[in-house]
């Protein structure tokens, strides 16, 4: 299988300080990869570079190569706006748009972008809102506020505005982390039914989750790469002592 | 032991709640102090008002020194124009101010310059506002005009304007910003269409309110809109307002004209009443959507 994403010597900063150090790693096709590590370890910050998102944070830098499809989104003339309709994303607290209904919530991306009207948008909807198996719960209340619905529906319904700009790769920041354990297992379940639409790379703190629904598992530890591998492979036999340590619950 | 610190724990009890009574009082009459002003003014207007309004002070032009009789209908008109000119002016300026304070670098030396100088405004005396419009407009037009009084108003709407819209853009997230960036929108449609228009109830208040306050504006009328006794011609030529009229009407020695002057008093306080009323009731109703 070839890699739809590669980083290669990824390096990031806040300031003066450092928060990545020459991170490389492939992430293939329709795979699911989940992103561990302690509070700190440079998590967010890496996903966040690949949609170069982490530069829109004052003083944020970020150096490197990230090629996606072939292409890479670090070189000069690249368009930051561009990247990040290819590549979607899901935040920690769901964030529907204020005062949009559940119908614009979705819509918006490609509506602003002039990509769709009417009937089409219509379609792409309702196409979103069912890959999130949210539209039988939803379509009675299309043009109510996204906010009213529940914690767990308003995250899948990020999930769908993501996912209606077709984006070929969705990052998940710790997507799960602010909701109770139902809505955590329902959107478990609908990560691992996306990765035949769209490659997943999920930041999250509970090993658990990584264990459950990811192919490969990327340790991060005080902003370095410390093992990356086949998840079964992470969770039984780690190669390195740190990973080992961390996996067993010895530290972090 | 446990006893003598249970005795001591009655005795404090009783200081405690004599204490705790007096305070309550002193807050209560407190309380009343500050709105007896308010209630005493309203109450007043309203008794003085009620009789004198006719239907005639809203359908008549003023009539001439002398005569008794007319109305107000030309100052009503003029105020309303003035509020509309100093709203075309005020509200584009003073929200665009107050988003390039929150969304654009909301820290460098030159957003703290602009944010200062937005308060600075606010605290400027409307007449000096006045003033300023008086020898930037008046005199380079050589006469008193609705536009002059329009804008006065208008630059007297705009600190209030920015700084509302601003203080209500930063309240919302930064996460929702990143997630329209992250759905490959640009800076720009990502603040218009996602975080101003998040917010627009809550700004449309904040413009609401300071048009209000502007409404009964008299200082920097006096001479930039000047007034008159007829139906307005144009937006170069003076104008008439509820303020201004009342302010002519009050001073004058006649006594018809007091009895007009608080019935312009009593429309004028109605009308700010009014308006506050209804963006306590909107502001309700959309606090209850969300």
């Amino acid at each position: 299988m070839n890699a739809i994403l590669e980083t290669r010597n990824l390096n990031a900063w806040f300031g003066n300080t450092q928060a990545l150090q020459n991170i490389s790693l492939d992430v293939d096709h329709n795979t699911i990869t989940a992103i561990i590590g302690p509070s700190g370890c440079g998590k967010s910050t890496f996903i966040r570079c690949l949609n170069r998102l982490h530069e829109e944070v004052p003083d944020a830098k970020a150096q490197g190569q990230v090629i996606v499809e072939g292409k890479d989104i670090y070189a000069p003339k690249v368009d930051p706006v561009a990247i990040r309709r290819k590549i979607g994303m899901v935040f920690q607290k769901p964030n529907p748009f204020p005062s949009l209904t559940v119908f614009e919530n979705v819509a918006i991306g490609l509506k602003l972008a002039g990509l769709k009207r009417g009937v089409a948008l219509k379609e792409v909807v309702e196409k979103s809102l069912k890959l999130t198996a949210l539209w039988d719960e939803v379509k009675d209340k299309l043009h109510t506020p996204g906010t009213s619905l529940s914690g767990g529906q308003q995250q899948r319904l990020c999930i769908a505005r993501a996912l209606a700009v077709e984006p070929a790769v969705l990052l998940m920041d710790e997507p799960t982390s602010a909701l109770d354990p139902i809505s955590t297992a329902r959107i478990e379940e609908l990560v691992t039914d996306l990765k035949k639409t769209v490659t997943i790379v999920i930041v999250t703190h509970n090993m658990q989750q990584a264990a459950r629904i990811s192919d490969k598992t990327a340790f991060f530890l005080l902003g370095e790469l410390i093992e990356y591998d086949n998840t079964s492979r992470i969770f039984t036999a780690p190669k390195d002592k740190k990973t080992e340590r961390y996996i067993t619950g010895r530290f972090g | 032991m446990e006893r003598h610190l249970s005795e001591s724990i009655f005795k404090n009890y009783w200081k405690r709640k004599t204490i705790n009574v007096f305070f309550h009082i002193l807050l209560i009459f407190g309380t009343i102090l500050a709105t007896t002003p308010l209630f005493s003014v309203f109450g007043y207007v309203v008794s003085k008002g009620i009789p004198a309004i006719d239907f005639d002070f809203f359908t008549q032009l003023p009539k001439p020194i002398g005569e008794t009789g007319g109305g107000m209908a030309n100052a009503l008109v003029g105020t309303c124009t003035l509020i509309l000119l100093a709203s075309i002016i005020g509200i584009p300026w003073g929200i665009s101010v107050g988003t390039y304070l929150s969304e654009y670098q909301a820290k460098s030396k030159l957003t703290q310059v602009i944010r200062f100088s937005a308060d600075m405004l606010a605290s400027i005396p409307s007449i000096i506002i006045g003033l300023f419009i008086y020898a930037l407009i008046v005199i380079h037009m050589k006469r008193f005009s609705a536009l002059a009084g329009g804008i006065a108003l208008g630059i007297l709407i705009i600190p209030t304007v920015a700084r509302t819209t601003e203080e209500l853009l930063k309240m919302v997230p930064m996460h929702i910003r990143e997630a329209g960036l992250a759905l490959g929108l640009p800076r720009w449609k990502v603040i218009l269409w996602i975080v101003l228009s998040g917010s627009k109830s809550a700004i449309i208040t904040g413009i609401m309110l300071s048009i209000a306050r502007v409404a009964g504006e008299t200082a920097p009328l006096l001479f930039t809109a000047f007034g008159n006794h007829f139906w307005q011609s144009g937006l170069d030529q003076p104008i008439a307002s509820l303020p201004v009229q009342i302010y002519t009407y009050a001073i004058s020695p006649y006594e018809d004209w007091h009895r007009q002057a608080w019935a312009g008093a009593f429309v004028l306080v109605m009308l700010v009443f009014t308006m506050n009323l209804l963006i306590r009731l909107i502001g309700l109703r959309w606090g209850r959507k969300n």
